[in-house]
């Protein structure tokens, strides 16, 4: 592409035509504020901060959505644009309630950081907004309307996600964004709201109240379980690097919190994929069923249960790892460990909000116990650590509890887009043909892009798989298999509700884009790379607890690692204050 | 025909929707538009789209009601011009709601044979603006879009979109007979004795308009508003200005009119007709409301949102408001101490 010259602030800049301002100004370390704009989504430009002057130009123009041009001369902090962005930041937090200890942004957000190097005075016009509700999506997801700055990021990201939930409701100063009424559409607690909002208008329930809960259990014994993609990005949180690998910090950390064990929902991985395997090879098998769709990711379970009712018997009935490791914990370990299950108190950390009604969900219970008791995002355990004031980044590295122990590289990509996929087929090729794989490495479902494809050929068969991420894209390929059913010729799907996978998921550190997803899913593969054991039904915890437990034990292999799906009725809307 | 952009350029005929743009200018950035054959959306590959913007907002204006009431034919007449000259194109006959229902019939009979549908305005005011007519065609919420790309190059259905005021396609047509004689259409209201639309010619002053309709008054006690309900005020020694904007001219009669309740009624109007999307327009105009109810106003306030509405708003909107809202304080309201 070719390279042009202009100027901002009178210093000459070279930047690839087809850029915007902004894009060329941080590349080129200049900074220039904006709220609106995110790099996952279209350039609206709504929230006006980065209006800056061009000369010849008679208005200022916003930096996000002006493309440069040759000798464009671009001035970004003369009085003009500083008076101009002062004052429609006030207008912006005259809409916005001040909530600041109890919000997903604290520390980085840049509403705040804008204001304080803007001399924006904060309360110069009353909040209009004091007044108005906050919404509970089914109990999992909270909206306080009463921060909301009406930049839409939430309705985009939502409509991007194939849901289309949040609404713009009226006009003027009357706008509100609601949840819809339309009786066809409900959410599925994704969190993508969550991570694309500037204003921290949502959060997940119980992300400030409740996150001391699993601490205060006591006479119980605390297990805690993390998952696959959460070890290369609470990092995050502590000024370390974006993906940085922290898995044995993140151990330690889980100790010092006080937690009796700590396991890695990696080894629960392991087991899904060993059972999902066997899944995949016996419709493969018998030939019915397929394609057989992925069920680990829950937002994506109950987008099938609500939108997609004639697919719901095509989902696997492998439970998801989380949910697998809490049973085995609950079952096996605890007569192993000679502790009641009943005073086991399980905690997850998930990068999920989704993941929290999951462990709701009657289907999944064992002995009529929850598998799981309690899921934390990986905000809340990095608000958690610091409220301890645990100094992560100079923890010394502990490692796991052994009964359950050490997951292998397969375990740990489940946190990537298409690592499941991955996982799955290093498994089941060598289950259908009986054959050592002697590459492990799937590149073709590896990457970013939405809908990605592969084929894998064994005993003469070939077999077609996709791998989606982003619920929007997984709607494009269910829709277009509506309009033609016999297009649908795959083997097997993956589909993960939020883009790039549970890396890119509702719960994870803000802020995110795809270079910091794109870290994070490296992180995570090159752990892959540098773990000796790559397949998972080759981790000698897999073998032995099958051996000793499962195998035994048809009835509760089938109650703790299988469950089962039905059409979903709508989730209630309920209004808190 | 061939010359029909030649005609329009010689009779120096400028849109009528109130931007004032060449139309022989638009008309021919349209015509070398490329209509790219989009591959995802072959119904619509290369396909040109024309609006005729009959949708008119402003409640100080009606004459795109008379020329459908009076002059509806010639009108049609434009628009087979354009039809025809821009090869393979269509129409959308973009019409507010009650000369919708009034005039719908008249329309479709003599649009019979023509690819012309008949589109209802979904929304008011800020649903006639030429890119929220785009996105309300397309079944979203009547809202400016971003420029560029300009509807010319890129419009409906992200097609190359040629979007003319029902006022500009019947000067065409009667550029096309010879008829045209640089006339336009002038609403004149408020304090006066003829008030109404008026055929005169185009480029006028305050006054000539004002002398020309019988409604010059005598004294000096009165103001004007032009170009519409956003638009400036003027004092009666600014009337030898040309009209800018939408051809309206109203005339206050200051003895009988609240300068301050006026301001708040023309910031209603704003505050309830804007999109809601741009930060300055949304809080600023409801802000500078707020000033206008209190006894007191704060000019620190006030002149900080009205340098975010002239600098930083998406659409004219906001920016319109808040100099018409600066014009009446300077001029009418300070000025009268």
């Amino acid at each position: 592409m070719a390279k042009i010259k202009f100027k901002i602030n009178n210093k000459i800049i070279e930047a690839e035509k087809g850029k915007t301002i902004l894009e060329a100004a941080k590349e080129n370390g200049i900074y220039v504020p904006s709220l609106c704009n995110h790099t996952d989504l279209d350039i609206k430009p709504n929230c006006r901060v980065c209006g800056v002057e061009i000369r010849g130009q008679k208005k200022l123009l916003t930096a996000c959505s002006t493309k440069i041009e040759k000798d464009m001369e671009v001035f970004t902090n003369t009085p003009r644009v500083k008076k101009a962005r002062k004052t429609n930041l006030e207008l912006i937090f005259s809409q916005h309630k001040e909530e600041c200890s109890d919000c997903v942004w604290e520390p980085n957000c840049e509403l705040l950081s804008l204001a304080e190097k803007n001399k924006v005075t904060i309360n110069r016009f009353e909040d209009r907004k004091t007044n108005y509700p906050v919404y509970s999506f089914n109990d999992v997801i909270e909206f306080d309307s009463s921060k909301c700055i009406d930049c839409r990021n939430c309705v985009e990201v939502c409509k991007n996600q194939g849901v289309g939930y949040l609404e713009v409701q009226k006009r003027g100063h009357e706008m509100k964004i609601v949840p819809t009424k339309k009786k066809n559409i409900d959410c599925i607690y994704c969190g993508q709201c969550i991570m694309h909002c500037p204003a921290g208008a949502f959060e997940s329930k119980g992300e400030f109240e409740a996150i001391e809960c699993a601490l205060k259990q006591k006479g119980k014994t605390t297990v805690v379980q993390f998952a696959p993609s959460i070890r290369t990005s609470i990092g995050e949180e502590f000024c370390m690097d974006y993906g940085e690998v922290v898995t044995e910090k993140l151990i330690a950390a889980l100790r010092k919190l006080g937690f009796d064990y700590v396991l890695d929902t990696s080894t629960g991985a392991d087991f899904t994929t060993t059972e999902e395997s066997e899944e995949i090879v016996k419709h493969i098998k018998e030939k019915k069923g397929l394609p057989l769709l992925t069920s680990c990711c829950p937002s994506w379970v109950r987008y099938v249960e609500f939108n997609y009712p004639e697919y719901i018997s095509h989902l696997t009935t492998a439970r998801s790892p989380q949910e697998m490791l809490g049973g085995i914990v609950k079952t096996y370990w605890a007569k192993k460990k000679g502790i009641d299950p009943k005073d086991i108190y399980m905690v997850s950390i998930m990068p999920c909000t989704a993941k929290k009604y999951e462990i709701d969900r009657s289907e999944l219970k064992v002995s009529g116990m929850p598998s799981v008791d309690c899921v934390l995002t990986t905000r809340e355990l990095a608000r958690l650590l610091k409220k301890k004031k645990i100094d992560f980044a100079k923890l010394k590295p502990a490692k796991l509890d052994n009964l359950i122990g050490e997951p292998t590289g397969a375990g740990v990509i489940y946190g990537a887009t298409g690592g499941v996929m991955e996982s799955a087929f290093r498994t089941t090729y060598e289950k259908l043909t009986g054959k050592k794989l002697k590459k492990v490495d799937f590149e073709q479902v590896r990457g970013m892009e939405g809908i990605r494809e592969a084929e894998v050929t064994a005993c003469g068969n070939c077999h077609k798989i996709a791998v989606v991420n982003g619920l929007g894209n997984a709607k494009k390929l269910f829709d277009y298999f509506r309009r033609h059913p016999e297009k649908n010729d795959y083997t097997c799907i993956e589909v993960m509700a939020c883009p790039g996978g549970c890396i890119g998921g509702g719960g994870q550190p803000l802020p995110m884009d795809e270079n910091i997803r794109l870290a994070r899913a490296n992180g995570l593969y090159k752990i892959d790379k540098n773990t000796k054991i790559r397949r998972a039904h080759e981790n000698p915890i897999v073998k032995k607890i099958y051996k000793e437990f499962f195998e035994k034990d048809k009835k509760a292999r089938h109650e703790i690692l299988h469950t089962t799906y039905h059409k979903q009725k709508r989730g209630k809307v309920k209004i808190l204050k | 025909m061939k010359n029909i952009i030649k005609q329009i350029r010689d009779s120096e005929l400028r849109g009528r929707g109130g931007a004032s743009f060449s139309t022989a200018k638009k008309w021919q950035i349209f015509l070398d538009a490329k209509a790219d054959p989009i591959k995802s959306d072959p119904p619509r590959a290369g396909k040109k789209y024309i609006v005729v913007n009959a949708s008119e907002g402003d409640p100080q204006m009606s004459k795109d009601g008379y020329l459908l009431k009076n002059h509806l034919e010639d009108v049609v007449n434009g628009l087979k011009i354009s039809l025809k000259f821009f090869k393979g194109s269509e129409a959308f006959f973009y019409l507010r709601k009650d000369y919708y229902e009034k005039h719908k019939s008249r329309i479709i009979r003599l649009t019979k044979n023509l690819p012309v549908k008949i589109f209802k305005k979904p929304g008011e005011y800020l649903a006639g603006e030429e890119t929220s007519i785009l996105e309300a065609i397309e079944g979203r919420r009547p809202e400016p879009r971003h420029k560029p790309p300009y509807p010319c190059a890129c419009g409906l259905f992200n097609k190359p979109t040629l979007v003319n005021n029902v006022e500009t396609l019947y000067a065409v047509s009667r550029i096309s007979q010879g008829k045209y004689k640089n006339e336009r259409l002038y609403c004149l209201s408020g304090d006066l004795k003829n008030k109404g639309v008026f055929e005169l010619k185009d480029g006028l002053t305050i006054k000539e308009i004002l002398e020309q309709t019988k409604n010059l008054p005598k004294n000096n006690d009165y103001f004007i508003q032009m170009g519409g309900v956003l638009g400036e005020f003027l004092l009666p020694k600014e009337i030898d200005r040309p009209l800018l904007g939408l051809a309206s001219v109203v005339v206050y009669d200051k003895k009988i009119t609240n300068p301050i309740l006026l301001a708040q009624k023309i910031l209603k109007f704003s505050m309830y007709q804007n999109c809601d999307k741009c930060t300055p327009c949304r809080e600023g105009v409801f802000r500078l409301r707020e000033e206008f109810l209190k006894n007191e106003r704060n000019k620190k306030i006030l002149n900080d949102i009205f340098q975010v509405l002239e600098d930083t708003t998406l659409c004219p909107l906001g920016m319109l408001a808040g100099n018409s809202i600066n014009s009446l304080l300077t001029k009418i309201i300070n000025g009268k101490d």
